[in-house]
């Protein structure tokens, strides 16, 4: 009775089990996204891992040795002295680093679906404190590194926590006493001046915001193709712009109980000055200016002030790109009605918490907050470090790309810097939706019809978001 | 019995296509089930996912940043389809003709296909700023005012087209080329004997008969520009405001921005709608202009 398979039947056979692997792959591809498409529960608060601990519990940095790490930069300068020195730290620790440097916005997005998912393809990861540390603190989706702090056989003895600046440690802390991240750079903002240009008119350069907007009328001279002033003017681009100048009147956009100031007649007043620097003082089209046109046209020497971040000194001072190099003055944020704040933005180096080599992890986090790695970016002029030993570094001093009168810019910010993004979710919600509203003045629009118009779109979105 | 063997090898081939069917499923049919029920769902990246049934298509009803972001898309791709599709078929006559150096030319002209669309994007961002912009600099070699091309809300969604237009031209070129090279020149002699001049020929005969082909292009073209993402958000990532937020870029920024699923799952079923019933319109006007059945 037995029967002989024939090829029909291999084949049908053969077809059924292709057609149910197939499936089996599917639903399995399926189910993490139907079932758990966004974990809200905090996975298991971080520990120490096990590892084996080197005679005399004393710290080596070859404590990893033969482990490899995902690194998730970002194509800045920052990320690209680390790439370029990544040498540096596998000798140091033996352990081999995969680095990757995606441009912001598109890593912003790895970082969140990838996060979500509940399993990263990275191990540690470089990212901004004023657009992300409430989502990740929310989520709890980066280590708290306090442990890790506290261990001397887990944190080299020369790491020195105490030389963070305490704007670096306050971005890196979360409400509750974690620490999420190592904090790597700071930013401020400032005002570019362009000197020849103030002098050649003997206009002094500002200390307050009348200052700005008097320096901006007369040096605006659009027949002579000089700009009074330029800004960024982009949406989204251009918030970050409006809620600095903002902090001149003592306030935040949204405060630490989130309350929305964006309609307040401080709010209005700080969107008027806006509106009239960039209306009456700017290039023609700076409602499609991000930094990029600013720079361009700051460097032609077209333009006599430009506010913005800090970290454009190395451009403007390089005679490949700049007409203007040697002629910039980095003047701090001026005073304004109520007070003097710097806008302050910050970056920093945080732990995966779905990452399985944790240790080695840390290592590379505090190796690229070094006093050595840090110092050398502080010497190519990218931004503001974290650490407050790189300003008195005398082998980065004597390197310096750019000169010291733009490190006495970032030593004198660091004194008044204040976070100048609303630490939320929806913070890209924010910056969109008032930045169309802040487009919409350069135009000609009311300011105080259009914040109210941004609030009113904004606000069940925040209420939302932290409901 | 015959009978009977036939129908169970009908049967067996029948499992050849399972294969097939399984890939379907998988890469057609299952992401657009699982798109719609995002869409019925309140879903930020981060936060709990909760089942609010039709509430994101109300929403998008009401909501007026995404209602202006239809004409606008509308607008761009009228512009992007037109003017590639008149200067498509004068290009093809162009080159229809015997002249030297006309392959040559055929494959410079046909250049801009091949090039990436977000180099050309950074290129034409370079070109368009209005201070140092060469563009406007040619504007004033001949007397005429610059413009503020992309940074001005009412010249930048001319000045994107712009870019298509130059991409994709050729392209319509190509498809009328090959149906020129495919007519009957039968009805053009017997229109020569009859004294027909050029523009009688092209109008009375070239036109009916190309346009066929040029429904296809118009079809391809269509459906191009409705989708067209990369070089709006290289060049002017939907601004200055909102001024050049076509339907993508809004998607777009809700998905990957916002992180807003659920929200932008709606908007992807309402486009994908849209596109469905444009291509359906388009593809039977199609069938009523063929001769060549």
């Amino acid at each position: 009775m037995s029967k002989q398979m024939t090829r029909r039947d291999f084949l049908k056979a053969t077809m059924l089990a292709g057609a149910g692997l197939a499936s089996a792959s599917i639903l399995n591809a399926c189910a993490p996204a139907t079932t758990a498409p966004a974990p809200t529960t905090a996975p298991a608060q971080p520990t120490v891992p096990a590892v084996v601990k080197t005679p005399g519990d004393q710290f080596s940095w070859q404590r990893f040795k033969g482990e490899k790490i995902e690194a998730l930069l970002i194509k800045n300068t920052q990320g690209d002295i680390m790439v370029k020195n990544l040498k540096e730290f596998e000798d140091l620790t033996g352990i081999t680093v995969g680095a990757d440097q995606p441009a912001e916005q598109q890593q912003r997005q790895k970082l969140a679906v990838e996060f979500a998912s509940g399993a990263t393809s990275f191990d540690v990861v470089y990212y901004s404190f004023h657009v992300q540390k409430r989502l990740f603190g929310k989520n709890k989706w980066v280590t708290d590194i306090r442990d890790y702090l506290k261990d001397p056989t887990m944190t080299a003895p020369e790491f020195d926590w105490d030389d963070f600046s305490a704007a670096g440690k306050a971005w890196a802390t979360e409400a509750d006493g974690r620490i999420d991240a190592l904090p790597n750079k700071i930013d401020y903002f400032i005002i570019y001046c362009n000197k020849e240009l103030f002098a050649a008119k003997n206009v002094a350069l500002p200390k307050t915001y009348d200052d700005v907007v008097n320096a901006a009328k007369t040096l605006h001279d659009p027949s002579k193709n000089v700009y009074g002033f330029a800004g960024r003017g982009l949406k989204n681009a251009n918030t970050i712009l409006w809620t600095s100048m903002l902090l001149g009147w003592d306030m935040d956009a949204i405060d630490s109980k989130l309350t929305l100031n964006t309609t307040s007649p401080d709010a209005i007043e700080c969107a008027k000055l806006y509106q009239n620097l960039m209306k009456n003082y700017a290039p023609a089209g700076v409602g499609g200016f991000n930094w990029n046109e600013c720079q361009s046209a700051f460097a032609l020497g077209q333009v006599a002030m430009w506010w913005d971040g800090l970290g454009f000194a190395t451009p403007l001072e390089d005679p490949k790109t700049s007409k203007v190099v040697g002629k910039v003055a980095y003047v701090v944020a001026p005073k304004g009605p109520k007070a003097q704040w710097a806008g302050m933005t910050g970056d920093g180096m945080g732990i995966s918490n779905f990452s399985k080599k944790k240790g080695a992890a840390w290592y590379f986090s505090m190796w690229a907050a070094s006093k050595g790695l840090l110092a050398k970016s502080f010497a190519q002029g990218s931004g503001a470090q974290a650490r407050n030993s790189v300003y008195t570094n005398a082998d980065a001093l004597k390197s310096l790309l750019v000169p010291k009168e733009w490190v006495d810019g970032v030593v004198n910010s660091g004194k008044i810097g204040r976070p100048t993004l609303p630490i939320i979710v929806p913070v890209t919600e924010f910056r969109d939706i008032f930045g169309v509203a802040l487009n919409n003045m350069i135009g000609g629009a009311d300011p105080a019809t259009e914040l109210k118009k941004a609030q009113d779109e904004f606000k069940p979105i925040l209420d939302k978001s932290e409901a | 019995m015959k009978r009977k063997k036939a129908y169970s090898r009908k049967g067996a081939y029948t499992w050849f296509i399972v294969p097939a069917l399984v890939a379907i499923f998988a890469v057609i049919v299952f992401p657009w089930i699982f798109t719609l029920w995002m869409s019925l769902n309140d879903w930020r990246i981060g936060a709990e996912s909760k089942f609010i049934g039709a509430e994101n298509f109300t929403t998008l009803a009401t909501n007026a940043r995404f209602l202006s972001t239809i004409p606008r898309t509308f607008y761009f791709t009228i512009l992007a389809v037109i003017l590639p599709v008149i200067l498509g078929v004068f290009a093809a006559e162009v080159f229809h003709q015997n002249f030297p150096l006309r392959g040559f030319l055929r494959g410079v002209y046909i250049a801009p296909m091949m090039a990436t669309p977000v180099a050309i994007a950074l290129v034409f961002t370079m070109m368009f700023q209005p201070q140092v912009g060469v563009l406007n600099y040619f504007l004033s070699l001949v007397g005429i005012p610059k413009s503020l091309w992309v940074y001005a809300a009412d010249t930048v969604i001319p000045t994107l087209a712009l870019v298509e237009v130059w991409q994709w031209t050729p392209l319509v070129m190509l498809i009328v080329l090959g149906a020129l090279a495919s007519l009957p020149t039968e009805p053009y002699e017997s229109a020569v004997i009859d004294g027909a001049n050029q523009w009688q020929m092209f109008r009375y005969i070239t036109f009916p008969l190309i346009l066929p082909f040029l429904m296809i292009a118009i079809i391809i073209r269509t459906i191009d520009a409705l989708k067209s993402f990369d070089i709006i958000y290289v060049i002017s990532q939907g601004g200055p405001g909102t001024a050049s937020e076509t339907i993508n870029l809004y998607l777009y920024l809700q998905a990957f921005s916002f992180l807003q699923v659920g929200h932008s799952s709606a908007v992807v079923v309402v486009f994908f709608v849209i596109i469905l019933a444009l291509a359906l319109t388009l593809l039977y006007a199609r069938e009523r202009l063929r001769w060549n059945q």
